[in-house]
Formats: structure tokens, C-alpha cells, sequence
């Protein structure tokens, strides 16, 4: 029995004297993908918000690899991609640009890299365009370049479906699914139908008053 | 020893890369940067003519003009140093970055000056000529802006980076920020003004100094702070 890589431990979060959840735990091992589910304003955002340590008000604890997130927060940081709610994509930049960013702040990356990942999204042609000018699935594209060059071992990633057409949704569903395989933990919300065999759900939003 | 070598290459690649994106975009949206400049010429060539045309009224009012309308521009320019960082979301990545977020934003708030702060200073001698300031007084003027008005983004950007997640952050900015800078603006036409009394200003000089290796030292890590609070809204 291996070490869970990631672990929220009785997680209680409360929103404008709302409660979103209360002894939320779970565990999240290498390889596994687990979508989080409920209705709109359940908290799902917020709660992958916790986990990925841009939101501090909340009860509980969430571990990687055994160890406090705030004791070996830098490691964490390395390990981690978050795709938020906003894509990070700068209207004034092109796709080549914004991706150079991106990844750059993570690790050193070669240009020859970004063009294929752009590719892979379905930007090619586009890579001097500017930003501005690309449709919002488009933008969207952008920023899932990033999971196409990313050696993190956990992806956190919201609504990253939102614009995209339902081929690009396959495509990318077939991706995370051979990501996994390849051991990197997913956590996702979204409200699109995904077939993914092994899928873990976690339903927010059960809790009443 | 190797591990420490690759995060250094790491940290170095990482300010690279913010430094690019900054000048890439400021180049994009040059006319935004313009504003600031225009509101600075504007308001010296107009101030003789609204208040009096008078050589020697003008050369007593000069550093102090070129001064405050410095001091306003720079704080006009304030409230896009995170703004849009913030509405497209890449404050939440530049956050989530795994070197330290203070010197991200030193870098940050040094271009925003060389980009607000610098062309001002350049300006300045022809604006200080137009308001009769004589000529040997007119280096001193450029160097108490060269050490102030880095002291006025740096302190600006704390404002700015609390103020990011408000909707109508502007106003706030200067509230907050204008009292801390008021010091500033003090030494800063102080200088001149002994300059022009014909007495020494090395002693300016020195509080103008330590105010700004204060201000480089401790505001980044009050921005940084500033900046996950505004990001975990």
C-alpha cells in the first residue's frame, strides 16, 4: 500500500456564513482522477482552490506525500498545475507568448516544444496571432497547451472544458486518461459528460444550512 | 550544491521570462503609457498660464511643481500594475510559482517604473528650462526624481496590489498611498530648494537614499503579501 500523494483531511470551508463543506476527507493516489461534482455554487472551485494553496480560510489540513502542504510548500508548487476558472491568458500577447510565460514559470522550456504543443491544441497557424483575436475556445486552448508539456505529478484543474467543441473534449479526455496511466493525479470539475472509465466522483453540496 | 545551482538557474530563467512578457505587453498597449506623460506635461505648461507667467515666481515654484505633478502621474499609473494580471488570472500563476514571489514583483514594480518613472525623468529638464529653473540646479532636480520616484511604484505597488480584487481599486490607491508618500515629495523639493539657497545637499541626499533602499528592501514583501490576500478572494 503505497503513500497517498495527496490528502485532505476534514476539510471544513464557510463562505459568507455559509457552510460549503464539513469533514471532507480524501485521498488521492498516483494515477487517479477524481472529478468533483455539484451544483453551482457547491464550492468546487473553492475547495480546488484550498488544495492548490491560493485559499487560506479553512479548517483542516491537506498533506502531499505524507508531509503538511505548508511545511514543504515549495516541493508542492513544483509538483503542481493549476488551470483556474481564468485561463491566465493575456489578450495583448500571442498563444507562442503566453505559453512561454506560463511554462516558464515553472520550468526552462525550448521554443520547439511550445510550437508542437500548440499544435497538439490545435493552434497551429495561429501561433502569431494575437490573443484578442482568438475565439474563447481558442483561448482556452492556450492554456491547455500547458498540460501537453507538463511533468507535474498533479493537475488541479477548473472547468477546463468551458468552450471547447466536443472534439476537443474528447481528445482531451483521451489525454488525461493516458496521463493517469502514466501515474500523474488529476482533480477537475465540470459540468460536461465525461466517459472515463475508473473515474472517482466526490458530490459537494449535500450539506443543508 | 547542484540542487541549490538548478533553482538559482530556475529563479533566473523565471525573472527572464516576467521581465519579456512585461516589456511584451507594455509594447502592446503603448498608448496606455503615454497617459501618465501627457498628464505631466500638461499640467506644467499649464500652470504659468493659469497662475502667473512671472520668471522669478516660476523659478521659486518649479521644483515643487515638477515634483507633485511627478508624483500624481506616477500614481495615475498605478492601478494597471496588477490589474490585469488579475483579471485574466496569471496573478493566481505568478503566485503559484515556486520562486519567491517577492522578487517576481520587484522585477515587476522596476519596469513598471522604467516604463512611468524613467520618461518622466527624462522630460523633466526641458520642463524644469520652461519654468526658468537654472541650469546647475537641474541635475539636482533629475536625481532627487531618479531616488524618488522608484520610492513612489515600490510604495504604490503595496496600495495596488491590496486594492486589486476591489472593483473601484483606484481611488482607494491614492488614499492609501498618498500620505506615505507625502516624505518623499517633502525631501524631494527640499533638495532643490537648498540647491537653490546655495546650501549643501548631501544630507538630502542621504534620507532621499535611505528611503529608497527601504523602500526596495521591505515594500516587495509587503506587495507579495498583499497579493495573496488579493488572490484568495
Amino acid at each position: 500500500m503505497s503513500t497517498a500523494l495527496l490528502k485532505a483531511n476534514n476539510l471544513m470551508c464557510e463562505r459568507d456564513d455559509r457552510l460549503l463543506f464539513s469533514n471532507l476527507s480524501f485521498e488521492l493516489f498516483s494515477g487517479d482522477i477524481l472529478r468533483l461534482e455539484g451544483p453551482n455554487g457547491a464550492g468546487k472551485t473553492t475547495l480546488l482552490r484550498i488544495l492548490s494553496g491560493l485559499f487560506s480560510t479553512f479548517e483542516g489540513g491537506v498533506s502531499w506525500n505524507g508531509q503538511n502542504v505548508r511545511q514543504c510548500y515549495s516541493e508542492f508548487q513544483q509538483d503542481l498545475l493549476f488551470i483556474g476558472h481564468k485561463s491566465s491568458v493575456k489578450t495583448t500577447l500571442t498563444p507562442l507568448e503566453n505559453l512561454r510565460f506560463l511554462m516558464g514559470l515553472q520550468q526552462p522550456i525550448m521554443d520547439d516544444e511550445l510550437w508542437q504543443a500548440l499544435e497538439q491544441v490545435g493552434l497551429a497557424g495561429y501561433e502569431h496571432v494575437l490573443c484578442r483575436n482568438l475565439s474563447a475556445g481558442q483561448k482556452r486552448r492556450v492554456a491547455l497547451a500547458r498540460l501537453y508539456l507538463s511533468d507535474a505529478k498533479l493537475w488541479i484543474l477548473d472547468e477546463i472544458f468551458t468552450a471547447i467543441d466536443k472534439k476537443g473534449v474528447a481528445q482531451l479526455e483521451a489525454f488525461l486518461r493516458e496521463k493517469a496511466r502514466m501515474g500523474v493525479a488529476i482533480v477537475l470539475t465540470t459540468h460536461h459528460e465525461l466517459s472515463i472509465p475508473g473515474i472517482r466522483l466526490l458530490r459537494l453540496g449535500q450539506v443543508s444550512e | 550544491m547542484s540542487q541549490q545551482r538548478r533553482s538559482e538557474q530556475g529563479l533566473l530563467s523565471v525573472l527572464g521570462v516576467v521581465l519579456q512578457r512585461e516589456f511584451l505587453s507594455a509594447y502592446r498597449s503603448r498608448q496606455e503609457l503615454a497617459n501618465p506623460l501627457v498628464f505631466f506635461v500638461i499640467v506644467i505648461v499649464l500652470f504659468p498660464l493659469g497662475v502667473s507667467p512671472e520668471p522669478d515666481f516660476l523659478r521659486s515654484a518649479a521644483a515643487g511643481l515638477v515634483w507633485v505633478a511627478a508624483l500624481l502621474a506616477t500614481m495615475l499609473s498605478l492601478d494597471r500594475l496588477f490589474q490585469s494580471d488579475y483579471d485574466d488570472g496569471s496573478l493566481e500563476q505568478l503566485v503559484l510559482c515556486a520562486q519567491p514571489l517577492y522578487l517576481i514583483v520587484l522585477i515587476k514594480s522596476l519596469i513598471h517604473w522604467s516604463l512611468t518613472g524613467l520618461p518622466l525623468i527624462l522630460l523633466s529638464p526641458f520642463l524644469a528650462t520652461m519654468l526658468h529653473l537654472e541650469a546647475q540646479h537641474i541635475p539636482v532636480l533629475m536625481l532627487t526624481l531618479l531616488m524618488g520616484t522608484p520610492v513612489i511604484s515600490l510604495i504604490g505597488g503595496i496600495g495596488a496590489a491590496l486594492t486589486v480584487s476591489l472593483r473601484s481599486g483606484g481611488i482607494l490607491i491614492s488614499l492609501l498611498v498618498l500620505p506615505l508618500t507625502i516624505p518623499v515629495l517633502i525631501f524631494g523639493t527640499g533638495t532643490v530648494q537648498s540647491s537653490i539657497d546655495g546650501l549643501s545637499v548631501s544630507g538630502h541626499f542621504s534620507i532621499m537614499g535611505m528611503m529608497l533602499a527601504l523602500a526596495l528592501t521591505l515594500s516587495p514583501f509587503a506587495i507579495a503579501a498583499a497579493l495573496k490576500i488579493s488572490v484568495s478572494d
